[in-house]
């Protein structure tokens, strides 16, 4: 097999332009796939980070049927207290989980005394909030440590542009009112901790409070909590870990008959899974178009190839080479093209990621200014890439070497 | 000993709906050792007649025995296993593969074909360069010596895998008289050190006499030597 392909080298060697050009486009081809992977990718993965990190977690889980009825917030499918119990034992002896927390979500109305407004709110345990959302307090307006609770009991986070509409400011006192699932109305007054804002940009109508402090205002007893917030630990696919968390709780069945628990990942409750599916299409559709040029090219080379060496092919099977070892070797040929544009391909798309990163470009996204764009791509989609690329020479070296090695020596020696 | 026999071969083409002979009837022994020659006019018949001998073409009519194979049967894959097993080649244009040095062009078909380790490969290659007179030659590539001394790299590209039985087609066509008897000398030559039978056609009025064995060929039927080659001696 070594001498074939060192025999196909040659072969190549003999029209080095040919060779240079076609090798040239397949860089071209592979260089701009890296490229392009690398900057869309390592964008998709810095903007999942941030949202994860500052408000939705890697995992959620819930009651079964919570996320349905996600827009009304419902109070009457929050986990009861022994459930909670149990699902902590679980999360507690599962290996891919970094850290929890556990939320309480429900609707309430936001008053300053003069004015009143509806407002969204995420009870949580500061501690164990920050832990799994651990750049949560990037979204507070103004600077804040990041070792020390986002807030303590008696204290509420509102959200920026309410807070601009009815004129609060952190240290003013509000009077939140919430409704427990029974109906009946309760109010309490909290000190204003800090404004908050969506990560996408203004508009969220969002604000945290203590778990404490929802459990009076909800007259809620016991260690009842909406959802938990997951962290997985680093390099842990989410995926995974949801699907064995899933296993895990699958014995925790409703009175229904049906799993009493629901694991989501992010994408599930992140309208960026979207965009993300988007640049995941856009990357697909570049390696696609690099696929056609990479097969284009090199059959049009190797069937040139083959029209010129008809000759040669008498030839060599004359003397007795046999029909598959013909085949070999003009597949072998034109895999040492894809593998000769692979190799300048991948050295030169990663030597341009390697320099944008040093070049630290900044951009805006939303409320995020001053982010650092440093790209990066995984050796694992450099070996798909090249893989491909050499699937794909071979391919289109095929059908001209089938062709080759199809010829009927008598017929090829005599060819003019 | 024959280590060729025709028995009754005919080849026809057929263009449109008109059926051209190229051989009738060619009933022939070749023993082994010899170093034979087709002598003919050209579109007598001689290349298909070696095409069929080299199991590179298979006769509309008859039989042919090679090496004691039957070999107008063989399908593809068994029919370029024969030949490599059983046969070397020499062209008229030499064909030798231009990117390779002479040393490789000889190496070749032991690598395509026969499974010798390296070693073994240069002892054989580095023989017959020797034998041909080619040694000082073996990194040379085919484009940077003379056409004498490719139609001899040829010679033991041919001879390389130890084959029966060599067929040359038309093989000093291309040379000079000097050059052409010298490659006569040099098929003589390793007949005599190899014990390989020779066929090569040619209407080369210069070289026909060096042959042990001439079998004259006119539309496609053997004819008396005698009388052919009177007429090539006449015109020599």
């Amino acid at each position: 097999m070594g001498n074939i392909f060192k025999i196909a080298i040659r072969n190549l060697m003999r029209y080095k332009r040919r060779t240079v050009l076609t090798s040239l486009l397949i860089v071209i081809g592979v260089c701009m796939v890296v490229l392009f992977s690398g900057l869309a990718g390592s964008f998709k993965s810095m903007m999942i980070g941030i949202i994860t990190d500052s408000s939705i977690g890697h995992l959620q889980i819930h009651k079964k049927g919570y996320v349905a009825s996600i827009d009304t917030l419902p109070l009457n499918m929050n986990m009861k207290p022994k459930q909670y119990g149990k699902l902590t034992e679980v999360l507690d002896n599962n290996k891919g989980i970094e850290a929890y927390a556990p939320r309480i979500k429900f609707g309430a109305m936001l008053s300053n005394y003069a004015e009143s407004t509806s407002v969204k709110l995420s009870a949580i345990d500061p501690t164990q909030e920050q832990r799994v959302c651990t750049a949560l307090y990037t979204r507070l307006k103004g600077k804040h440590d990041s070792t020390k609770p986002i807030l303590k009991p008696g204290e509420v986070i509102i959200p920026e542009r309410i807070a601009k509409a009815m004129k609060i400011k952190p240290g003013t006192p509000v009077v939140l009112v919430g409704t427990n699932k029974d109906g009946s109305v309760n109010g309490m007054e909290f000190i204003v901790a800090g404004l908050i804002e969506d990560i996408l940009g203004p508009g969220g109508k969002d604000g945290y409070m203590h778990i404490n402090d929802a459990r009076k205002l909800l007259r809620i007893k016991g260690s009842e909590v909406t959802e938990v917030v997951l962290r997985v630990k680093q390099g842990k696919p989410f995926k995974k870990v949801a699907m064995s968390l899933k296993s895990d709780l699958a014995g925790f069945i409703n009175k229904k008959g049906k799993p009493a628990f629901e694991v989501h990942t992010w994408e599930k409750l992140s309208p960026f899974s979207n965009i993300a599916g988007m640049i995941d299409l856009m990357i697909i559709t570049v390696k696609i178009i690099m696929i056609a040029i990479v097969l284009i090219s090199i059959l049009n080379v190797m069937l040139m190839s083959v029209f010129e060496r008809v000759r040669e092919i008498g030839t060599i099977a004359a003397m007795g080479t046999l029909p598959s070892k013909i085949l070999a070797l003009f597949v072998a040929e034109g895999f040492c093209l894809g593998l000769i544009g692979t190799a300048a391909g991948l050295i030169l798309g990663v030597s341009g990621l390697a320099l944008v990163k040093a070049l630290e470009i900044n951009f805006e996204f939303g409320r995020m200014k001053g982010l650092v764009l440093r790209p990066e791509i995984n050796p694992s989609e450099l070996a798909i890439i090249g893989i491909i690329v050499l699937f794909a020479s071979a391919l289109a070296a095929f059908q001209p070497a089938w062709k080759a090695s199809k010829m009927e020596p008598v017929d090829a020696l005599g060819h003019v | 000993m024959s280590l060729v026999q025709l028995e009754g071969i005919s080849k026809s083409y057929t263009l449109g709906e008109v059926e051209i002979p190229a051989l009738t009837d060619i009933t022939l022994d070749i023993d082994m050792g010899n170093l034979v020659t087709f002598v003919g006019p050209s579109g007598s018949g001689k290349t298909t007649l070696l095409n069929i001998i080299g199991c590179m073409d298979k006769p509309s009519a008859g039989s042919v025995v090679v090496a004691s194979t039957r070999i107008d049967t063989l399908n593809r894959k068994q029919a370029a296993q024969f030949r490599g097993d059983n046969l070397g080649f020499i062209f008229q244009s030499f064909n030798l593969i231009p990117v390779l040095s002479v040393f490789e062009n000889v190496e070749y078909p032991l690598i395509m074909i026969k499974k010798e380790s390296a070693a073994a490969r240069k002892e054989m290659v580095m023989k017959l360069l020797d034998a041909v007179g080619m040694t000082d030659q073996a990194q040379k590539l085919p484009d940077q010596i003379s056409g004498g001394q490719r139609q001899r790299v040829a010679v033991a590209r041919a001879l390389v895998t130890n084959p029966r039985l060599v067929l040359a087609d038309e093989p000093t066509a291309n040379l000079d008289k000097k050059t052409a008897l010298d490659v006569l000398s040099l098929m003589r030559e390793m007949r005599d050190q190899y014990g390989t039978t020779f066929i090569f056609s040619t209407h080369d009025p210069r070289i026909v006499e060096h042959a042990d064995i001439i079998h004259g060929i006119e539309d496609g039927k053997l004819v008396p030597h005698s009388q052919f080659s009177e007429g090539v001696k006449s015109n020599g």
